[in-house]
C-alpha cells in the first residue's frame, strides 16, 4: 500500500513537470439548480484527454445532469464549462460535432431500418455520403449487427439495440465519446462484448467518458474517476488509488448485529467496523487474526474479500452505492 | 439566486434556425415515404366521399352559393380545412411523439442540430404535410369538375401557407402537453368550431353580423376566402389581408413554439 501511493506521488510530480495536453472537458465551479434544488454543486473537473473516465454514484447523484450541462442540452446556472477548449454556451454545434453519445434509453428511430438508423444520423453531422457508407459498413461489423443491417429496430432484442446506438455514437468518428450508464439492464455475455469494445475503442486513442453505479464496470474500464453523492464529488482518482487511500484493503462481511460482531471479534486492534443492513463490514490490514477468531465459532458464515470501490464509497458517503 | 434571469434571456431570445432545419424536414419526409403507400388509397377515397356525398348530394337541394355550384364550393372549403388538419394533427400528436416517447429529439440533440433546427424543421414539414394531404383532393375535385382551370395550381403554396399558419399553434400545444389527451381541448375547443363556422359549408355570410367579426379573427375564414376565388376560377379579393393574417398566425405561433420547445427540452 505504502509503495503504491509512493508510485502514485511520483507519477503525480511527473505529470506535473510534463507540458500535458489540456484536459477534454473543464469544469470549474459548475453548478446547476432546478428551482430550490442544487442538482450539480459547484464541482471542480478535468478529464484528461485518452482512457475512459467514469463518473460514479447512486441514481440522483447529479451524474446525468452534468452530462447534459457538457452536451449543452442543460444550462448550468451558475460556473465554467469547456470541452476541446471550448465554452459550452457559445460552441455547443461545434462540440457536439465532435462528441458521441450514448444516452441512457435507446432511441434508434423506429421508422427507419438499422442502416437507415445510421445514414440518417450521418446527415445530422452533414458527413459526406462517400464517408458515410463504408463507415457504416465498419460500424456495423464493429458492433456485430452486419446481418441485421435492413431489419426494423423493433425486431432487436435489448442487447442489439444497445449495441445499435453504441454503432450510431460512433458515425463521426468523435473523439470524446459520452455513455450514460452504458450496459444497465444488459445481460452478461452483452455486457463483457461492449466493454470490449468500449476498450478498444480506447486502446484507438478516443477519450471515453462513462457514468455507472455498477462498480464492476468502473473498475474494469475506467482510468480514473470520480465518485458523486449529491451533487458533489466526494473522490476522485484512479481505482485502485481510491482503494489504497480510503479503506483498509480487505474486508470481512460478517451477518449479525454490531453488538454481535465486536463481541466476536473483542481484542483485535486495528479493526474498523461498519453495519450496513443486516450485515456487518470488518475492514482490517491484518486479515489473518480476524480469521482465526471467526473461526473458532462454529457455524459461522462469513466472506471475506479484498475491499473495491464499494467500500470507498461506503466509507465516504456513509450509504451504499444502490441505496443513496 | 442568477438562473432564472440566466436562463430566461436564453429561452426568450429570437429563434436562430440554421441549414439543420431541412435535414429535420427531410428525417419527416423519409419516414412518410416508407409509411405512403398505406396512406395512399386513403387519401383519395376520402374526398370522393366528401364530395360526391356532401357536394352532389347537398347540391341538389341548395342549387348554387355565392354564384358558384355547391360542389365548388364546398371543394375549395375542404381544402382549407384539410390543410389545417393536416397540419394541426402532425403539429401535435406527431411532434409529440418524436419530443416524448420516441426522444427523436433527444438523438437530434446530441448532434450540432439545435433545438431551433427541430422547430423550423418541424414548421416546414407540417405545412408540406398540408401540400400532401391537399393535393389528391385538388385532383378529385378537378375530376369531378370542381375545379375551374389552372388558376387552382396557386392553391398549392396556398395549402403550404396554411399549414405553416396552424403547425405554429399545434406545436405549441405539443409543447405544453403532459398526454396525448390534452389535444382533445384543441381539437374541441377550436379546430372543429372552425371547421363549422368559417365558410367551409355554407357562407359566412349567413352568420350574424358580430359572429362575422369574430370568425373573421380566425384563420380558417381567410384560409377559405383565400382558396375559393383560386379553385373556382374567379377574381381574388382580398389577397393581401388574408396572407398577412395566416402569416401572422405562422409567425407569432414559431416564435412560441420556438420558446415552448426550448422550455421542454433544454432544462
Amino acid at each position: 500500500m505504502q509503495d503504491r501511493e509512493a508510485t502514485t506521488r511520483l507519477l503525480a510530480t511527473d505529470a506535473a513537470r510534463q507540458p500535458s495536453p489540456p484536459p477534454v472537458v473543464r469544469a470549474r465551479g459548475l453548478t446547476k439548480a432546478f428551482g430550490e434544488r442544487l442538482a450539480v454543486r459547484g464541482i471542480d473537473l478535468d478529464v484528461p484527454q485518452g482512457g475512459c473516465f467514469g463518473f460514479l454514484g447512486p441514481n440522483g447523484a447529479g451524474k446525468t445532469t452534468t452530462l447534459r450541462m457538457i452536451l449543452g442540452q442543460s444550462p448550468p446556472t451558475a460556473g465554467r464549462l469547456e470541452v476541446f477548449g471550448l465554452p459550452v454556451s457559445t460552441h455547443i454545434a461545434e462540440i457536439r460535432a465532435r462528441i458521441g453519445v450514448v444516452p441512457q434509453a435507446d432511441n434508434a428511430d423506429p421508422d427507419f431500418t438499422v442502416a437507415e438508423n445510421l445514414r440518417m444520423y450521418a446527415r445530422y453531422f452533414r458527413l459526406p455520403a462517400a464517408v458515410v457508407k463504408p463507415r457504416i459498413r465498419e460500424l456495423l461489423e464493429f458492433m456485430e449487427l452486419a446481418e441485421r443491417a435492413d431489419e426494423p429496430i423493433k425486431s432487436l432484442s435489448g442487447g442489439m439495440k444497445r449495441r445499435l446506438t453504441i454503432a450510431r455514437a460512433l458515425i463521426n468518428d468523435p473523439e470524446l465519446i459520452i455513455l450514460d450508464e452504458p450496459t444497465t439492464g444488459l445481460d452478461p455475455q452483452v455486457r463483457r462484448m461492449i466493454w470490449n469494445r468500449l476498450r478498444q475503442l480506447g486502446r484507438a486513442g478516443k477519450t471515453l467518458l462513462l457514468t455507472t453505479h455498477y462498480l464492476d464496470e468502473a473498475e474494469r474500464l475506467c482510468h480514473d474517476l470520480v465518485v458523486m453523492d449529491d451533487g458533489c464529488i466526494v473522490a476522485q482518482g484512479a481505482p485502485a488509488e481510491l482503494i489504497a487511500a480510503h479503506v483498509e484493503p480487505q474486508v470481512v462481511e460478517i451477518p449479525g448485529d454490531m453488538a454481535r460482531i465486536r463481541g466476536l471479534l473483542d481484542g483485535i486492534a486495528g479493526l474498523r467496523i461498519e453495519q450496513v443492513g443486516e450485515t456487518g463490514y470488518c475492514y482490517t490490514s491484518e486479515l489473518a487474526p480476524v480469521l482465526q477468531k471467526l473461526g473458532e465459532v462454529p457455524g459461522l458464515r462469513y466472506l471475506h474479500r479484498p475491499t473495491t470501490l464499494e467500500d470507498v464509497f461506503l466509507r465516504i458517503t456513509g450509504h451504499g452505492l444502490r441505496g443513496g | 439566486m442568477t438562473s432564472p434571469t440566466l436562463a430566461g434571456s436564453w429561452l426568450a431570445r429570437l429563434p436562430r434556425p440554421r441549414g439543420g432545419a431541412f435535414i429535420v424536414w427531410l428525417r419527416n419526409l423519409l419516414v412518410w415515404r416508407k409509411l405512403m403507400a398505406a396512406g395512399l388509397f386513403l387519401a383519395f377515397g376520402e374526398p370522393f366521399v366528401y364530395l360526391l356525398g356532401l357536394g352532389y348530394g347537398l347540391g341538389r337541394f341548395i342549387g348554387d352559393l355565392d354564384g358558384l355550384s355547391y360542389l365548388s364550393f364546398l371543394a375549395s372549403g375542404l381544402l382549407a380545412s384539410s390543410a389545417m388538419n393536416a397540419s394541426s394533427f402532425e403539429g401535435m400528436y406527431s411532434v409529440f411523439t418524436r419530443m416524448t416517447h420516441q426522444q427523436t429529439y433527444d438523438a437530434i440533440l446530441a448532434t450540432p442540430l439545435s433545438v431551433d433546427d427541430i422547430v423550423a424543421g418541424e414548421m416546414l414539414w407540417c405545412a408540406t404535410k398540408s401540400v400532401i394531404v391537399t393535393i389528391p383532393i385538388l385532383v378529385v375535385a378537378a375530376l369531378l369538375g370542381a375545379v375551374a382551370g389552372p388558376s387552382a395550381l396557386l392553391a398549392i403554396p396556398v395549402f403550404f401557407g396554411i399549414g405553416l399558419c396552424f403547425a405554429g399553434p399545434a406545436m405549441v400545444m405539443a409543447a405544453l402537453a403532459p398526454s396525448y389527451d390534452f389535444f382533445n381541448y384543441y381539437v374541441t375547443l377550436l379546430i372543429t368550431p372552425m371547421f363549422i363556422f368559417s365558410g367551409v359549408f355554407y357562407p359566412v355570410t349567413a352568420l350574424p353580423a358580430a359572429a362575422q367579426v369574430f370568425v373573421g379573427l380566425l384563420p380558417l375564414s381567410h384560409a377559405v376566402q383565400l382558396l375559393r376565388p383560386l379553385v373556382a376560377g374567379l377574381p381574388p379579393e382580398n389577397v393581401g389581408l388574408h396572407l398577412a393574417v395566416l402569416l401572422g398566425y405562422a409567425l407569432v405561433g414559431y416564435l412560441a413554439a420556438t420558446w415552448l420547445v426550448r422550455r421542454r427540452m433544454i432544462h
